[in-house]
C-alpha cells in the first residue's frame, strides 16, 4: 500500500464502494466522513460478504425474545426471567498481541450484554490453536489463556466453560471466541424497541477516555489477512478491567433506575459506530460534538477520535431533566462523563470539531444502507481420501486409547480452566469439565446450560458436515445435563471470503446450520462472522463454533457427567457405525484426516434429545455423558476418571474392535443408571425411539473392556490430565 | 431473626465477592450489611469482612491502595476495640497492607492465577472463625487467586509461628502439609492469619463460595457460623 494511493482505499473501501459514498452525499466526501464509512462499512462491522447468507438461518421460536440485529440475542426462561447471550472472535488481535487480543475480547463482550440491560453471569472460551509442539502456539496459548484469565477474572464474571483445541491450520491464525451470557428480567430488557429516545435527549459517553489505541482496530484488523500482522501491532488495544468492572455496576445502575433512553456499547468503530446506530435505530438525527470528546492525548485528529476503539467506554442516551442523576450515578462509581450529542429530528449525523462540521451524512447510510455482496463461491470438494473407516490397524486397543485420551484434543484443559475464577457471583452448580456448564437464576431453581462447540476437523472434509455436527453436539452436551436446547448464538470462523473455495464453505456450513437449527428447534440469536483467517492463502479450517443455551426447571435434577458410584448400570444410548472418517482415532493412531465424516440423522438427534431432558427430570440417571471425539472408548473412559469409579464393560459388535471403540458416530450418549431405575430408563428409551445397549457396570479401581483389554483409573487419568501439562514442559 | 449479629462486608471499587460474602452470611443465619468504602460509617455491625476482588485495580500492589480507603480507618478503630474483622482473599491483602496482619501476599509461585478446591487445616481455636473448630480439623474451601503466596521476613514468621498465628495450612486429604499440597508456594504452607489480639483474621481461599453445597464445597459453613456467633457474643458483651 503506497501512501500515494487514494485516501478510501487506505481506509480499505473500494473504488465502487467510493462512488457509492459519492452518489449518497451528492458530493465528495469529506477526510472524517471517508474514516467514518471505511470503518463502518468494513467487512467486521458491515457484514457485507456474510448478510445475504445469514438471512437464511432460522431466528423464530417461542423461546426467542430478542433475535439477530442487537446488540445482543435473548431467550425467555420463564418466571419473568431472561437470558441475553452472544459470541464473538477476537481472533485477529490474539494472532499479534495473544494477552491484550483475548483480554479486550472478553471486555468487548461483555460490554453487549450490558448494553441489553442484563448483569452478565458466565463467559465460555472457545479456542484452537496450532500443536503445541511448536514454541509460538505455545506462546499464544499460555498468552491468550493469561489474557482470559486476566480480565475475566477481575469482573466478577465467572469463566465456565468453552473449549480448547489444536490443528496445524490454526497455527499462523489462532481461533479466540468468547461467548458472554447474562440474565435481566424479561420486562427490562434494554432494546430498540423497549426504550424510545427523544429529540433533544443527550448522548452521555461515559468511562475511559478515548485515546490512539485502537485506531482501525478490530475494524481494519479483522477486514484482511494477517500477512504484515507484526506491523499491526498499534491497532490492538488494551484493556483495564478494573474500569470495565466499574462500566458493569454503573451501566446496570441507571438502567435499574430508569435514567435512561438508549444504551450502547463501544466496540468496532468507536463512538462512530455507537452514535450513528443509537440514532439510526431511534430514527432521528444527531449532532455529536468531538470537543466534548474527553481524550487520553492532546492533538487527536476528528477522524482519530471517530474511529479509536479505545476499550470501557458506553454510550447513554438520557433525556436532559435525567441528565444530572446520570452523572451521580458514574461520578459515584469514579467514572469520567461527558454529554459529547444531541439527538434531532431528521436523521443526519453531523459532526462538529473546533467549530467547524467535519461531517455531515444520513446516520442510516452508515449502519443500514453498506454494500453487501453476493461473492463468488466454488463448491467444496466432495470429502474424499481414504476412509479410515477401511484402513488396516493391527495395534494395541489400549495403546490405542492411550494415545487418543492424551491428544490435546480428548486431553483435560485442567491446566486452561484452572486459571479461571469459576466460582464467584456464587451460581455455578457446574463448570468447566462437565459436558455444558449449569449456572442458577438467582431466586429460582432454574439453571441454565452452556456449551460450546466446533468440529474444525469435520468441517475441513465436510463443511456442511462440520457445521451441523456442531449445533448437534452443542445440543447433546447441554441435554446430557437434563437441560432442554432452546437456542444458540455463533461465531463463523472462515478464511478469506474473496477466495471463491472459502466462501463456498462459508455457504455449506450456513446450511448446515440452518437444517439442524431447524431439526433441533434451536434457532439462531445472534452472532459473529470472523474472516480473513488465513496467512499465505493457507486458510484455517472452517470452523463454526455454536454457543448452545438451554434450561433446567430444576437446577437439582442436573445429571453429572462422570459416573457418581459403584454398582451402577452402564448403558450406550443411540447406535455405532462404521465411521472413522475425520475422528480422533484417525488423526493421532492412523496420522489420516482424510475419507468422510459421520453421518447425522437429526430425526435420531432429536429422539436422543428429548429422551435425555425427560429422563433427567424423572431423576433416572445417574449420570450421562455425550460421545464424541474418540467415540465410545473415550467417553467411558472420561466418565470413570471424572469421580474415580472404574467399570467392567462388554463391547459386543459386528464391527472390529477399534472401530466399535473410537468411531465417531453422532446421537450418542454413554449413562448410568441405578439397578432400580433401569427398567423404567430402558422403556422411555423405546418410546422415544433410542437405541439402547447395556454394556455392563461401574465400580473398583480397574477398567475392563471384556475380551479386549484391562487397565486402571489411575493410568488413564495420569494420561488424560498429563497430557497438556507434558507438552508445555511442566512437571506432572 | 431478631437480634442476629450484623455482619458488614465493605464493598470497594474492584471488590467482586461482596455480594457473595452478604448472600453467605444470609445463609449462614447473620445479617448482611453493605459498606461502602468511602463512607466513615461501620453501621453499627459487629463484625467486618473485607471481601475478595481486586481493589481499585489492584495495580499498584494487591491491597495497597484500599488500605487507605477512609472506611479503613473505621476498621482499625473497630479492630483495636476488639471487634471481629475477616479479610478474605484480596481482603487478607488490604489486611497485611494496612498493618493489621502480618506477612505479605506475592504472586504464585506458578506465577498463574489457580482457581480450584483445597484442603485446609485448622490451625488454632483462637480466630473469630475458628472458635468452633478443633486444630487438626480439615475442611474443604476453594482458592482463587493470583498473588496469594504468603511471605514473611524471618523473624516475623518465627513470631508468627511462636505465637500461635497461623490459622489455616494448605494440606492434604490425609492432613499432611507437604509441596505436593501447597499451591501457590506459601512460606510453611501458610493459607491464613490472625492477630497476636486474635480479633483479626485473613485467608486466600473463599469460605463465602463454601456454604451451599449446590454450587461448591461446604468447608466455609462453620468459619461463618463462628463469626457469626463470636460477633453476636461481642454485640451482646
Amino acid at each position: 500500500m503506497s501512501a500515494e494511493e487514494p485516501l478510501h482505499r487506505r481506509l480499505g473501501l473500494r473504488d465502487d464502494e467510493f462512488e457509492r459514498i459519492v452518489e449518497t452525499l451528492g458530493r465528495q466526501p469529506r477526510p472524517a466522513e471517508l474514516a467514518m464509512y471505511g470503518a463502518m462499512w468494513s467487512e467486521h462491522c458491515s457484514y457485507k460478504s456474510s448478510k445475504i447468507h445469514l438471512r437464511s438461518l432460522p431466528t423464530q421460536g417461542s423461546a426467542v425474545l430478542v433475535g439477530p440485529g442487537q446488540d445482543a440475542g435473548a431467550v425467555d426462561l420463564g418466571d419473568g426471567w431472561a437470558a441475553v447471550f452472544k459470541m464473538e472472535s477476537h481472533s485477529h488481535p490474539s494472532a499479534i498481541e495473544p494477552y491484550q487480543g483475548a483480554a479486550t475480547g472478553v471486555g468487548g463482550i461483555v460490554r453487549d450484554i450490558v448494553s441489553m440491560g442484563a448483569r452478565p453471569v458466565a463467559l465460555l472460551d472457545p479456542l484452537i490453536f496450532g500443536p503445541l509442539t511448536e514454541d509460538r502456539n505455545r506462546w499464544l496459548f499460555e498468552g491468550v489463556v493469561a489474557g482470559i484469565g486476566g480480565y475475566g477474572n477481575c469482573i466478577g464474571v465467572p469463566t465456565v466453560g468453552g473449549e480448547t483445541r489444536f490443528a496445524e491450520p490454526h497455527s499462523a491464525n489462532p481461533t479466540v471466541d468468547v461467548m458472554c451470557v447474562g440474565f435481566a428480567r424479561a420486562d427490562d430488557l434494554v432494546t430498540s424497541t423497549s426504550l424510545q429516545a427523544h429529540p433533544g435527549s443527550l448522548m452521555l459517553l461515559y468511562g475511559a477516555t478515548t485515546g490512539r489505541d485502537g485506531i482501525g482496530g478490530v475494524s481494519v484488523l479483522a477486514s484482511a489477512t494477517l500477512d504484515d500482522g507484526e506491523g499491526s501491532r498499534p491497532s490492538v488495544q488494551i484493556g483495564d478491567p478494573f474500569a470495565e468492572k466499574l462500566l458493569i455496576e454503573a451501566s446496570l445502575e441507571l438502567i435499574e433506575r430508569g435514567l435512561l433512553e438508549g444504551l450502547q456499547d463501544l466496540g468496532g468503530a468507536g463512538i462512530t459506530c455507537a452514535v450513528s446506530e443509537s440514532a439510526a435505530r431511534a430514527g432521528l438525527g444527531v449532532r455529536l460534538d468531538l470537543d466534548a470528546v474527553p481524550l487520553r492525548e492532546p492533538g487527536m485528529e476528528p477522524f482519530e477520535i471517530l474511529t479509536s476503539e479505545s476499550q470501557e467506554r458506553m454510550l447513554a442516551i438520557v433525556h436532559p431533566s435525567k441528565l444530572e442523576a446520570a452523572r451521580a450515578v458514574c461520578d459515584r462509581w469514579g467514572l469520567q462523563v461527558a454529554v459529547i450529542a444531541e439527538l434531532e429530528q431528521g436523521g443526519t449525523l453531523t459532526v462538529t470539531h473546533r467549530g467547524e462540521v467535519v461531517a455531515e451524512l444520513p446516520a442510516t447510510s452508515l449502519t443500514d444502507e453498506g454494500p453487501e455482496y453476493d461473492r463468488p463461491k466454488e463448491a467444496p470438494p466432495s470429502a474424499g481420501g481414504d476412509d479410515p473407516t477401511f484402513a488396516t490397524f493391527d495395534g494395541a486397543l489400549l495403546g490405542a486409547l492411550l494415545a487418543v485420551i492424551a491428544s490435546p484434543n480428548v486431553a483435560s484443559t485442567r491446566w486452561v480452566w484452572e486459571q479461571y475464577d469459576s466460582f464467584v457471583q456464587g451460581q455455578t452448580v457446574a463448570s468447566s469439565g462437565s459436558d455444558a456448564a449449569v449456572v442458577r437464576v438467582p431466586g429460582t431453581m432454574k439453571g441454565v446450560a452452556l456449551a460450546a462447540d466446533g468440529k474444525g476437523r469435520f468441517g475441513a472434509l465436510d463443511p456442511y458436515l462440520g457445521a451441523a455436527h456442531a449445533v448437534a453436539e452443542a445440543a447433546r452436551n447441554v441435554a446430557v445435563t437434563g437441560a432442554d436446547p432452546l437456542a444458540i448464538t455463533n461465531c463463523l470462523n472462515f478464511g478469506n471470503p474473496e477466495r471463491p473455495a472459502v466462501m463456498g464453505q462459508f455457504v455449506e456450513a450456513i446450511h448446515g446450520i440452518a437444517d439442524a437449527c431447524t431439526a433441533l428447534e434451536t434457532p439462531v440469536t445472534g452472532g459473529n462472522v470472523s474472516f480473513y483467517n488465513e496467512t499465505a492463502a493457507s486458510a484455517i479450517w472452517p470452523t463454526p463454533v455454536i454457543g448452545m443455551i438451554g434450561v433446567l426447571e430444576d437446577y437439582r435434577l442436573r445429571v453429572p457427567t462422570g459416573f457418581p458410584a459403584g454398582g451402577l448400570a452402564i448403558y450406550l444410548m443411540g447406535e455405532t457405525f462404521p465411521e472413522l472418517g475425520g475422528s480422533e482415532f484417525a488423526e493421532v493412531v492412523l496420522a489420516m484426516i482424510s475419507g468422510r465424516p459421520p453421518a447425522l440423522d437429526l430425526g435420531r438427534e432429536r429422539a436422543l434429545l428429548s429422551f435425555l431432558v425427560e429422563a433427567a427430570a424423572d431423576d433416572l440417571l445417574a449420570s450421562a455423558h455425550d460421545c464424541s471425539e474418540g467415540g465410545l472408548a473415550v467417553a467411558l473412559a472420561e466418565a470413570a476418571i471424572a469421580d474415580g469409579h472404574g467399570f467392567a464393560v462388554t463391547i459386543s459388535s459386528d464391527l472390529p474392535d477399534h472401530v466399535a471403540l473410537f468411531s465417531e458416530s453422532a446421537s450418542r450418549a454413554v449413562v448410568s443408571v441405578a439397578p432400580d431405575r433401569e427398567e423404567r430408563m430402558v422403556e422411555l428409551a423405546l418410546e422415544h425411539g433410542v437405541p439402547v445397549t447395556r454394556l455392563g457396570e461401574t465400580g473398583g479401581p480397574r477398567v475392563v473392556f471384556d475380551g479386549m483389554f484391562e487397565t486402571t483409573v489411575d493410568e488413564l487419568r495420569d494420561a488424560f490430565e498429563g497430557a497438556i501439562p507434558r507438552l508445555l514442559g511442566e512437571a506432572v | 431473626m431478631a437480634g442476629s449479629a450484623r455482619i458488614g462486608v465493605i464493598t470497594f471499587p474492584g471488590s467482586l465477592d461482596d455480594r457473595d460474602a452478604l448472600r453467605a452470611v444470609e445463609l449462614m443465619g447473620g445479617v448482611g450489611v453493605p459498606l461502602w468504602h468511602g463512607d466513615r460509617d461501620l453501621r453499627d455491625v459487629d463484625a467486618v469482612i473485607l471481601p475478595g476482588g481486586f481493589s481499585y485495580g489492584d495495580y499498584l500492589r494487591c491491597g495497597a491502595i484500599a488500605g487507605h480507603a477512609p472506611i479503613l480507618e473505621e476498621v482499625t478503630g473497630f479492630a483495636d476495640r476488639g471487634g471481629p474483622v475477616l479479610g478474605i482473599c484480596n481482603g487478607f491483602q488490604i489486611l497485611c497492607e494496612s498493618g493489621l496482619l502480618p506477612g505479605a501476599l506475592i504472586r504464585n509461585r506458578s506465577l498463574r492465577f489457580i482457581c480450584r478446591r483445597v484442603m485446609l487445616r485448622v490451625e488454632t481455636s483462637r480466630s473469630p472463625i475458628t472458635a468452633d473448630l478443633v486444630p487438626g480439623e480439615l475442611i474443604e474451601v476453594p482458592i482463587k487467586h493470583g498473588e496469594g503466596q504468603f511471605v514473611a521476613r524471618d523473624d516475623e514468621l518465627r513470631r508468627i509461628e511462636s505465637e500461635g498465628q497461623v490459622v489455616f495450612r494448605y494440606a492434604g486429604p490425609d492432613g499432611v502439609t507437604d509441596d505436593a499440597h501447597n499451591p501457590n508456594g506459601s512460606m510453611a504452607s501458610i493459607a491464613g492469619v490472625r492477630n497476636p489480639r486474635g480479633n483479626v483474621v485473613g485467608l486466600m481461599p473463599h469460605p463465602e463460595h463454601a456454604v451451599d453445597p449446590d454450587v461448591g464445597p461446604t468447608g466455609g459453613q462453620p468459619l461463618l457460623a463462628s463469626l457469626i456467633a463470636r460477633a453476636m457474643a461481642g454485640a451482646s458483651a
